[in-house]
């Protein structure tokens, strides 16, 4: 039988869990998450402040360059737990773009930037692009010599996650007919470039972002070696990473309904009693552990060869299954205020949207993993 | 709890791997039933039970029981090693069922000294074949409402009524009988008793049951004034409820303590993608067809998930919020993907699926449909998924009775 993953679960994991679990179950009540829905901002700087202190953005960077030299694993339950409280803030888009540093920057970049994120400064990386593909390696947006030891970018990159907010940019861009990944500071972006989209989810703040005519040092690429294996490592870390907070929205999402079904009455009856109700949240039930199951073996295994890959998609998928249905019953089971604004259940439902459009939903790695496995 | 020293294990395994390899017949020249509920003939019967016996006599089954009982005595682990390597050389299934994964455990956790000194090797050397009597012609999943009545006489209850769905009612020596002692307690599960009742007496009668199949795997069975001794009684006249929900436990997996092995096979889903690698549909191979390819990983996806999920309930910290949650769930999970997945079986053979067991031309001699069909056994018996639904709705989130 093909090995597909394992569950493991170390000593810091165990503590990441658990401080996570009251960490964001304090800051983030649902009252702070819709209020910060109407910022600009997007998220409560306090907060990021104080997950910048207690370590939580060094936590998958190497001890050399100001982090606590543990792993994605390591940030899986926190992510997990931010997902639960529906929480906003760049931390998925900041560890995302450490990773492509970790896995890919030359030393010089490594040294300088990472422990500014370790310590909290926001960064995001850029990867979609107008043909809005999942293929981590199609890119189409252009690097190309300007004669004087700087390079020219062209195109356009799409839903770039908290891009207002971050210091750095890392970009996929083809150069020299290959795909490689480009450090851009913000500030060297012209007035317009970045765009704020209308996202379905609104506690994420998203940007398009116009890359004509900005101008960069040839220093900032990242080790053009590595583009390829970065590239791959930002896909499956991506995916492990939504994987993890669709989990957490889950559970949080099933506990939103049957508490629901546990106090509304209809017919002289609790509703939670009809089989017709309790039974899919069953289902729903069933679902969330088995991607949680899924979800733990991807991060006990992420970095092993050929099995990582096997059970990060096959956590997104189920996450992706899991999530859809549970939000989507938790609407219609919540009956005329289900179709309001007010009930909780649309925030579930929008936030699974947003993950399954991005980095690949349950069919894009079902079919990926149907290559991998036959 | 005993530690165990990796190398004696390794030891172990590797000796049973090689007694495996030695002794596991894959053919007998008919056909092997795949799981306990479809034993149905003498022939299938005698090859099952020499074989458990046999796997028992080597020390390959109960190695974790007390050596006072039979057993191994050995760490859990040992008796975990030789059923994987039974299982890696397709060893057949266990017979005894219902004593090796019930009865046993629920002996070992409340029975009385005597009770396990008399039935726990019988068990293991399948010398005394079990079954179970819980359901009723009237009341299947509403189990507390058993009819079958044992009326104390001296040193005998005497029993009239009727269960039914009784596997291997035709061959068992004892059967795990609930029946009401009392028929006045305001409430109807206080009026139930918990037997180690004799078979093979009279006015126990077994009539065979022809199953969806077309086999005959269980039976009814009647009881007419039938005398089983006291001594059977297991805890207290009017305590049988609780007892029968341990039993549940240990039946639905949710409880261990089982004396090893297994005892159905063939809901595996690399056995199914090993089917569909072989098939062809429009001229190309079927895994080329994108919507079979989606639902075979599907099927992959989620028998890794129910694996990965009994290995993190080893972990407090991954089943803190239900503790119970995925045990309870356990079996709903198994039965439900266990048949949709022969179902995809017969759906990947094509135009053979209309054939069936007998039919030359039928692909694997037509094990999938009768898998398919063999598969209600467990989304039924047991608890139906539906009233397994109910008990994960109430007991694990908390949702009021239906």
């Amino acid at each position: 039988m093909q090995d597909l993953g394992r569950i493991g679960f170390s000593e810091d994991q165990a503590v990441m869990l658990d401080v996570a679990t009251d960490f964001c179950l304090q800051r983030s009540p649902v009252s702070i998450v819709r209020r910060l829905m109407e910022d600009e901002l997007g998220h409560d700087p306090a907060v990021w402040k104080e997950m910048g202190e207690l370590g939580w953005l060094g936590v998958a960077i190497p001890e050399a360059f100001g982090g606590s030299g543990l792993s994605l694993a390591e940030v899986v339950p926190m992510v997990e737990q931010m997902g639960r409280r529906l929480m906003s803030g760049p931390f998925i888009s900041t560890t995302l773009a450490a990773q492509a540093l970790v896995v890919g920057g030359t030393e010089a970049q490594k040294l300088e930037i990472l422990p500014r994120l370790a310590e909290g400064t926001a960064a995001t990386v850029a990867l979609a692009e107008p043909d809005f593909d999942w293929e981590p390696d199609t890119v189409a947006c252009q690097a190309q010599d300007a004669g004087d030891g700087s390079l020219i970018l062209s195109g356009r990159k799409v839903l770039v996650g908290d891009a207002g907010l971050a210091s750095w940019i890392i970009a996929s861009v083809r150069y020299r007919n290959s795909p490689a990944l480009l450090l851009i500071a913000r500030s060297a972006l012209p007035d317009g470039a970045l765009r704020r989209e209308t996202v379905i989810d609104e506690t994420r703040r998203s940007f398009a972002l116009d890359l004509d005519g900005v101008k960069v040092a040839k220093d900032d690429l990242l080790d053009l070696d590595l583009a390829g294996t970065t590239l791959m490592h930002l896909h499956l870390a991506a995916n492990l990473l939504g994987a993890a907070d669709m989990v957490g929205g889950t559970q949080s999402c099933i506990d939103y309904t049957v508490d629901y079904l546990k106090t509304r009455t209809q017919f002289g009856r609790l509703i939670g009693s009809y089989q017709a109700l309790k039974h899919p949240i069953v289902d729903a039930y069933c679902k969330y552990e088995q991607a949680r199951s899924h979800l733990y073996a991807a991060a006990n295994c992420f970095g092993e060869q050929g099995v990582g890959e096997i059970a990060v998609r096959m956590a997104k998928a189920a996450a992706d299954k899991a999530y859809s249905f549970a939000a989507d019953r938790a609407i219609q089971f919540h009956g005329g205020f289900g179709f309001t604004f007010d009930c909780d259940a649309q925030l579930y439902r929008r936030r699974a949207i947003w993950h399954a459009a991005n980095h690949g939903d349950a069919g894009f790695h079902k079919a990926k993993l149907a290559k991998l496995l036959f | 709890m005993q530690t165990v020293d990796p190398k004696d294990l390794a030891a172990f395994e590797a000796d049973a791997d090689a007694w495996f390899k030695e002794n596991v017949v894959r053919d007998p020249g008919f056909m092997l039933p795949l799981t306990f509920m479809e034993v149905g003939t003498d022939q299938q019967f005698n090859f099952l039970r020499d074989w458990q016996n046999k796997v028992y006599d080597a020390g390959y089954l109960g190695a974790a029981w007390p050596k006072a009982y039979g057993g191994g005595g050995l760490h859990q682990d040992f008796q975990n090693a030789a059923t994987r390597a039974m299982r890696r050389h397709h060893g057949p299934i266990m017979l005894n069922a219902i004593g090796l994964n019930w009865t046993g455990p629920l002996l070992l956790d409340m029975g009385s000294e005597t009770h396990k000194m008399t039935h726990l090797k019988g068990i293991l050397s399948a010398e005394d074949i079990w079954c179970q009597g819980f359901s009723e012609p009237g009341n299947g999943s509403d189990l507390g409402n058993a009819q079958t009545q044992a009326v104390r006489d001296g040193d005998h209850y005497v029993v009239n009524g009727s269960k039914i769905w009784t596997t291997l009612g035709r061959y068992a020596k004892y059967m795990i009988l609930l029946a009401r002692t009392d028929a006045t307690t305001p409430k109807k599960y206080d009026g139930l008793s918990f037997f180690l009742a004799p078979m093979k007496i009279p006015g126990v009668e077994t009539n065979p049951i022809r199953k969806l199949t077309g086999e005959h795997g269980f039976t009814q069975t009647f009881f007419t004034d039938a005398r089983i001794p006291a001594t059977g009684l297991m805890g207290v006249e009017g305590g049988g409820w609780k007892v029968a929900m341990r039993t549940l436990e240990f039946e639905r997996g949710a409880r261990g303590g089982q004396a090893g092995g297994y005892v159905a096979v063939g809901s595996n889903a690399f056995d199914v993608l090993d089917l569909a690698r072989r098939m062809t549909r429009s001229g190309k191979p079927v895994l080329e067809d994108p919507q079979v390819a989606d639902q075979m990983v599907e099927f992959l996806m989620e028998i890794q998930a129910l694996s990965l999920n009994g290995q993190r309930t080893q972990v407090p910290n991954l089943v803190a919020d239900h503790p119970q949650g995925i045990p309870l769930a356990s079996k709903l999970m198994g039965t439900e993907m266990s048949r949709r997945l022969n179902e995809f079986a017969i759906r990947l053979t094509g135009a053979r699926g209309a054939y069936y067991v007998g039919e030359s031309e039928a692909v694997d001699q037509g094990i999938w449909a009768r898998a398919y069909l063999n598969s209600f056994s467990a989304t039924i018996g047991g608890g139906t998924s539906q009233i397994q639904a109910n008990i994960v709705g109430e007991h694990v989130l908390g949702l009021p009775k239906s």
